[in-house]
């Protein structure tokens, strides 16, 4: 009997499950195509307007700007955490993910309100005669806000891709006499780089999509124009189309650069990564360390601290009680965990398919499912919606559902979990499958005794990525969750756009606390042990 | 090993007490609205404090584009005293009113209620709202509601100009929004732009003024160098620190900021000539969906929003102006005959005249 080659038949099951995948994924791109029609939308000349074209090429400069600073931020602190000897790396490691947790309106409003004149920062400064802090705004606003909350999207996949490699190639360079920073270069960053591109893309998409923080710092891009068009369907349908299409244009460049680097070696952790000394370098290596976590994680979280505590010492009645906290929280918790697991389940088939055989609808559905990530949460929402009121009878069973919900969560966070699982996929060693089937293995036990184990910690950070992003995800929470499931970001929404600012830190506090301890028990101590 | 787990137990205690923090924080200023036995508490029982009715069968569905913390007490209160229940439904108001499009006939939201008349004119364009009852409309003042009567004001938010006490002399302020083009204001002035409620007063400026008055004025803001901002709340925010000195807003975020910040806030709304456009009061808004089965229902709920113990929570609470039942404005609000609320306002041009406005935004080259 000849064995099919790699590149050649996949299992029909895998196959079903990977194309019917692919077409739930591709719903908003659906919805929006026929949106666009039904409403005689006019994409086409939209977009040679002043009116697109401004803002279009501000969204375009402000993606490759925060993509470049991210892709270094994030492998440079990954490689740190994870093959240095850098004090306090496992706390770092925990640390660093935790931006990633603040909804993008309070993280960017809470970093300027206290980086900006007047804030915290400008108050501190002034008793050394600083009397008016730098605006952040504009270009440079918007990319320093992005860079410090968007890191983590190229950090948490490529630390996970770092600590699995084995240390012994580092440690035949360097008794070959070669420099840290050699062997970085040379060895380390070409393992690693599948993974870097793939968070960078993440990162490329959710700046075009974002408009939380670039509203906040008055950056004008084309979300802008997105949102004070809501009302003027066929504009924002059409603008939409085209965030779409520049999305595709994007992941599609993405992986011709991949496809000229086969760079993606299978590997194994056989042995303990071999720490490199910093040396001399450690404490400027921990001062930028500290440096990206004030930024990024505790300047925001100064300001919720200060609309929690000066709302609580003014004695100003708060409107919350423990019970409806601790509510919000399991709501959060439970919802966002089985949101990671089906997620991951969900773009498992398609990056097994395409990153195993090869395949074309493997590789179609992993585009759509990048894709989709830079469509704004609204769209997703609004697809859900109109799929499930194509009868009576899918309205029914459908509407505001937690079935609708968790659907929408995967088709908005699939592209999150999509490349961390493709290299999960990849780094399986052929040879250890062959072996396996060789000895008679079944397909089904192959995968649970030989491919799942080894592909756990890509697993687990392509769910704890899902996890953190569903914790603060709002447009889908609000619209499509049954009527009074309620989660911490959608209260904390809800009041804080109404200036209850001391209910909303309050809320914001607990959402980055239980999002640390997630990342904690969920993403670095299982990849530790 | 013994040292690991008793790192361990230290970060778990660090954590638990973090916790218990929180928690205490919350519980400390409790204002629980569930009922208890068979009376409210909290903020719903200032608005109904008899015993509550004995449930009925009927349900009815609100989509609420104004947070619970605001209307929440209001409808407690209802649910209490009518015994029908109220399901929620809250988000932003823009998105509610797009997915009850996309939901079309089967949404089962019965009432709307909206921060702005945007979104009810953007349901009413779409043939999405009914024609209210007359004894129901005759519960506000003409201006406040619909033309066709297919929703009603609720409550008003006045547009002011929030500025900053430590950058600006009272003595210096405005008396009109065409001030706000002098040279004395270059690059000092915050609008709003994106926002809803900016685009909704920016529609009754041009059914007011007249298009070209109002579009003159806005190219004259933008030459005069406007800081173009997002929304109100981050704009009254910049302002309480200082960023710049003054933002074109709804009166009623700096009251929430400053209760909530106390002396790092330092901001004062200022109204303008009660006869100027820029005082102008722009309503929150409650309409009755075409395909609701329980159209009896939404109007008592619309009604009861518009009693004086209603009315009298919004603006005591919530600092609002009320439109209703005749109960006049908190104390720290200035009362109505000195502010816009006698304009002539065709509120129904919201609907229809906001794709005109948001193409003049755009054109303004506000955006850069």
């Amino acid at each position: 009997m000849i064995r099919p080659s790699r590149t050649g038949a996949s299992p029909p099951l895998l196959r079903l499950l990977a194309v019917l995948a692919s077409i739930v994924l591709a719903g908003p791109a659906i919805y929006l195509l026929i949106r666009n029609f039904t409403a005689d939308a006019d994409p086409v000349n939209l977009l040679i307007s002043d009116q697109t074209l401004g803002p279009l090429r501000r969204t375009l400069i402000l993606a490759v700007l925060v993509s470049i600073s991210t892709a270094a931020l994030g492998t440079g602190l990954a490689w740190l955490t994870t093959r240095t000897d850098l004090p306090g790396r496992r706390v770092w490691r925990v640390l660093l993910v935790l931006p990633l947790v603040y909804p993008t309106f309070l993280g960017a409003a809470a970093l300027v309100r206290t980086l900006n004149p007047g804030g915290l920062v400008n108050d501190a400064l002034a008793n050394i005669g600083v009397d008016r802090t730098p605006t952040l705004q504009g270009l440079w606003g918007a990319w320093l806000v992005l860079t410090l909350l968007t890191y983590p999207y190229v950090f948490l996949p490529v630390a996970a891709r770092f600590s699995q490699l084995p240390g012994s190639i580092e440690q035949s360079a360097r008794l070959l006499g070669d420099s840290s920073w050699r062997v970085f270069q040379r060895l380390v960053l070409p393992q690693a780089f599948g993974s870097i591109a793939a968070g960078t893309l993440l990162v490329f998409l959710y700046t075009i999509s974002d408009f939380g923080a670039v509203a906040i710092v008055r950056y004008d891009t084309l979300t802008r124009s997105i949102e004070t068009n809501q009302l003027n369907r066929p504009v924002a349908l059409a603008l939409s189309l085209i965030l779409l299409l520049l999305a595709a244009v994007v992941v599609l460049a993405e992986r011709y650069a991949q496809r000229r680097r086969q760079t993606t070696t299978t590997s194994i952790r056989s042995d303990r990564a071999v720490m490199i000394p910093l040396g001399r370098l450690r404490p400027l290596v921990l001062l930028a360390t500290g440096i990206t976590t004030l930024l990024g994680l505790v300047a925001p979280l100064a300001a919720v601290l200060e609309w929690s505590i000066r709302g609580l010492a003014g004695g100003r009645e708060v409107r919350l009680d423990t019970g409806q906290v601790a509510a919000l929280t399991w709501n959060t918790v439970w919802v966002s965990t089985v949101a990671a697991v089906l997620t991951v389940l969900l773009v498992l088939p398609i990056a097994m398919l395409y990153g195993r055989y090869r395949s074309r609808a493997g590789a179609i559905g992993n585009a759509v499912a990048i894709s989709t990530f830079a469509l704004p949460g609204i769209l997703v929402a609004l697809a859900g919606t109109f799929f499930i009121n194509q009868s009576d009878w899918t309205f029914a069973t459908f509407h505001n559902t937690l079935g609708i919900l968790l659907f929408a969560y995967m088709i908005r966070f699939a592209a999150l979990a999509m490349g961390t699982t493709l290299l999960a996929v990849k780094a399986v060693p052929d040879r250890l499958r062959d072996a396996a089937e060789t000895l008679g293995v079944s397909g089904i036990k192959r995968f649970v005794s030989i491919d799942a184990p080894l592909m756990m910690p890509g697993l687990l950070a392509a769910g704890g990525l899902v996890l953190l992003s569903t914790m603060k995800e709002l447009p889908i929470s609000l619209l499509l969750s049954p009527f009074e499931f309620e989660t911490l970001a959608t209260r904390i929404f809800g009041t804080f756009s109404e200036a209850f600012v001391t209910e909303a830190g309050l809320m914001a506090l607990t959402l980055v606390l239980f999002s640390f301890l997630a990342t904690w028990l969920l993403v670095i101590r299982p990849s530790e042990s | 090993m013994l040292r690991a787990r008793l790192r361990r137990s230290i970060r778990f205690t660090a954590l638990a007490t973090t916790v218990t923090l929180i928690a205490a924080a919350c519980g400390s200023g409790s204002s629980a609205t569930a009922a208890t036995e068979n009376t409210l508490d909290g903020a719903a029982a200032e608005i109904f404090s008899g015993e509550c009715a004995a449930a009925t069968e009927t349900e009815i569905t609100i989509y609420s584009g104004r947070d619970e913390e605001l209307v929440g007490p209001v409808l407690d209160a209802f649910e209490c005293s009518s015994g029908i229940s109220v399901v929620t439904n809250f988000g932003d108001p823009t998105d509610l009113a797009l997915t009850l499009v996309e939901e079309g006939d089967r949404t089962p939201a019965d009432v709307f209620l909206s921060k702005s008349p945007g979104s009810v004119g953007f349901l009413q364009n779409e043939g999405f709202l009914q024609t209210l009852d007359d004894d129901l409309l005759g519960l506000v003042s003409d201006e406040n509601t619909a033309a066709n009567g297919t929703w009603v004001g609720i409550t008003g938010r006045q547009r002011v100009l929030v500025y900053n006490t430590e950058l600006v002399d009272a003595g210096d302020l405005p008396e009109s929004v065409f001030d706000l083009t002098d040279e004395r204001f270059r690059g000092q002035v915050a609008i709003p732009a994106t926002n809803g409620s900016f685009q909704d007063w920016f529609t009754v400026f041009r059914s007011q003024e007249g298009d070209d008055v109002a579009a003159q004025w806005l190219a004259d803001m933008v030459a005069n160098d406007a800081i173009v901002t997002e929304s109100n709340r981050p704009t009254v925010d910049a302002v309480g620190r200082g960023e710049y000195s003054f933002g074109l807003v709804n009166h009623y975020y700096n009251f929430q900021q400053a209760e909530a910040l106390g002396d790092d806030h330092q901001a004062l709304n200022h109204n303008f000539a009660a006869d100027d456009i820029g005082s102008l009061v722009i309503v929150t808004a409650a309409g009755i969906t075409s395909s609701s089965d329980n159209v009896d229902e939404a109007q008592q709920l619309i009604e009861f929003m518009l009693s004086e113990a209603s009315q009298t929570y919004f603006t005591t609470d919530s600092l609002e102006f009320p439109l209703g039942s005749g109960v006049s404005p908190a104390d720290v609000l200035p009362s109505l005959d000195d502010s816009g609320s006698d304009f002539d306002v065709a509120f129904d041009d919201l609907g229809n005249g906001l794709e005109e406005t948001i193409a003049i935004i755009e054109d303004s080259g506000i955006f850069g």
